[in-house]
């Protein structure tokens, strides 16, 4: 689950936090786009430290290196499949290459930038303000409250599931004896009761809100609205100033591989 | 025996639920453990049967301590009913319900025939043994995960609100049925807030406030103390209230059973008049 906590929501004011959702996620598919465009390591490196003064703004920097952490095994499985099937393919009698690993090295390093922009951006962001965010891109009202109802359930299932493990293992119950397929039956005691109360809870949300005249009204009203700020055109000005130069050294510029860069 | 020697316990996220905590459980004891929501009650008797090990002291039941023995191996001692039945049900029927943990635990299945009929006889659930455990009330529910741990018969029982959701008749079966378990040797803990069920059953009681202990004794005599309960931020239960505001006329104010406080207003009724 600490995989998990590195991507929670933390209730902290930092200006990070005070951003609009919107140009937060512009930046976060920026980082994207970029991430997947380059091969080399030399890119994936800057775009890994160019970020790193974000989680410092944002006050996160615990949570973020619980994300990067836990991302930290999926590297690992990551760098092992890219290394292995790439080098069986290609070079198998000769001994690796350098550009091997160095390939190798920056899918991995994609892969934790990626994991990282995400990070900053779930750690930083409410999700109501994520609701707001999507009402405001005119996504239907009915998308948007599933859609935060959902996320903000998440960590009330989670505490629930523990309850009933809890309850199963006081009759008795051990999750963690026999064999694979003994184990997998092992969880019915906790998945039915977690399912059945998720169905109970979420009809008597409905009925709850039913009472409180949801959908009465075609045109709602928020009682906060996103307006973007300056310091929100500044980071949308940054995300794109970022893509275009990455676009246009992309297209127009080679980019030095480390292994060329390194070697006499 | 439980046993708990200066224990401490923090959850995960930094909350220290229990701080330096000491107390001994005698087999046999009746205790309700009161105290606002998270005072620690909870947390403490869920370390009695090993779902949380202390971080800091220990807790030893019959002489071992959590720490070196399962949760399902404690269990088969230390009977747990969770406060919420909808936690544990998931079986088609009661019986399947009932035989859960005795499948558990390795009963034989012709015990576990016979202990299911026993189970179900105790809390009056016998023409439900093929029902859906979904389709019960949620008093019947209740009484389902109730049935569903004493039918291994633990030494001590531990139950985690049990009168919440019970109506009022089902609140005094219940009682009798404690009283009665406990009469026949049998431990039991209970946790709630509800004051008047502890004044009916005059347990020991152990009244708690933000992870620790800060009174443990007889009903009686906690009850009616007044700074006592309102630290605990409980209210004594209406007998007392009535006998507290009526020190001036030379009642006593320790009492807080029905039957009794009938008594003594009657006596004091005839000497007046």
């Amino acid at each position: 689950m600490s995989v998990f906590e590195g991507f929670r929501f933390r209730r902290v004011s930092s200006p990070i936090h005070l951003l609009d959702p919107r140009v937060k996620f512009l930046y976060v598919c920026v980082m994207f786009v970029i991430a997947v465009m380059f091969t080399q390591l030399l890119p994936l490196i800057l775009l890994f430290f160019v970020q790193i003064p974000f989680v410092w703004m944002a006050g996160v920097k615990r949570e973020w290196i619980r994300s990067m952490r836990g991302a930290l095994m999926f590297a690992v499985i990551i760098f092992l499949f890219n290394f292995v099937f790439t080098y069986f393919y290609t070079e198998y009698p000769q001994p690796p290459s350098m550009d091997l690993i160095e390939y190798s090295l920056s899918m991995t390093l994609r892969f934790i930038v990626l994991v990282e922009s995400f990070a900053v951006f779930f750690l930083t962001t409410s999700p109501d303000h994520l609701g707001l965010a999507l009402e405001q891109s005119r996504v239907p009202y009915e998308f948007c409250f599933a859609f935060t109802t959902a996320v903000r359930f998440v960590p009330v299932l989670a505490e629930e599931a523990q309850t009933i493990m809890d309850a199963q293992k006081a009759r008795g119950l051990e999750l963690e004896r026999g064999n694979f397929m003994k184990r997998v039956r092992n969880y019915i005691p906790i998945l039915i009761p977690l399912v059945v109360s998720a169905i109970r809870r979420s009809l008597e949300l409905a009925e709850t809100m039913e009472s409180r005249a949801w959908g009465a009204s075609d045109k709602r009203t928020n009682l906060y609205v996103l307006k973007p700020k300056r310091p929100d055109y500044a980071l949308a000005l940054i995300s794109v100033l970022m893509l275009i130069l990455a676009v246009y050294y992309w297209y127009f510029l080679p980019v030095p591989s480390l292994t060329t860069l390194l070697s006499p | 025996m439980i046993e708990a020697k200066n224990v401490y316990f923090s959850y995960p996220n930094g909350v220290e639920a229990l701080k330096g905590l000491s107390l001994t459980i005698q087999d046999g004891d009746f205790v309700a453990i009161m105290g606002q929501n998270g005072a620690g009650k909870t947390t403490l008797i869920k370390q009695f049967n090993g779902l949380l090990k202390p971080t800091k002291g220990e807790v030893m039941v019959d002489g071992v301590s959590t720490r070196d023995v399962s949760v399902a191996n404690l269990a088969r001692k230390v009977g747990f009913v969770f406060q919420n039945p909808d936690h544990q049900l998931f079986c088609e029927r009661v019986e399947e319900e009932v035989a859960f943990a005795l499948r558990n635990f390795g009963f034989k299945e012709k015990a576990i025939k016979k202990r299911i009929t026993w189970a179900l006889r105790l809390l009056d659930l016998t023409q439900y043994r093929q029902t859906s455990p979904f389709m019960l009330s949620g008093g019947e529910r209740k009484r389902v995960a109730l049935a569903s741990v004493l039918a291994w018969n633990p030494k001590v029982v531990i139950m985690d609100e049990p009168t919440i959701g019970q109506d009022y008749q089902q609140k005094e079966k219940l009682r009798q049925f404690i009283v009665q378990l406990n009469a026949q040797g049998k431990t039991v803990i209970i946790v709630t807030h509800d004051v008047e069920f502890v004044a009916d059953c005059n347990p020991r009681v152990l009244l708690m406030t933000q992870g620790k202990i800060v009174a443990d004794g007889g009903a009686k005599k906690l009850l009616t103390n007044y700074d006592l309960v309102t630290e605990a931020s409980i209210v004594p239960p209406q007998i007392a209230q009535i006998f507290l505001g009526l020190e001036d006329f030379g009642l006593p104010t320790d009492l807080i059973d029905v039957y009794e406080a009938r008594k003594v207003l009657l006596n004091s009724l005839e000497a007046s008049s």
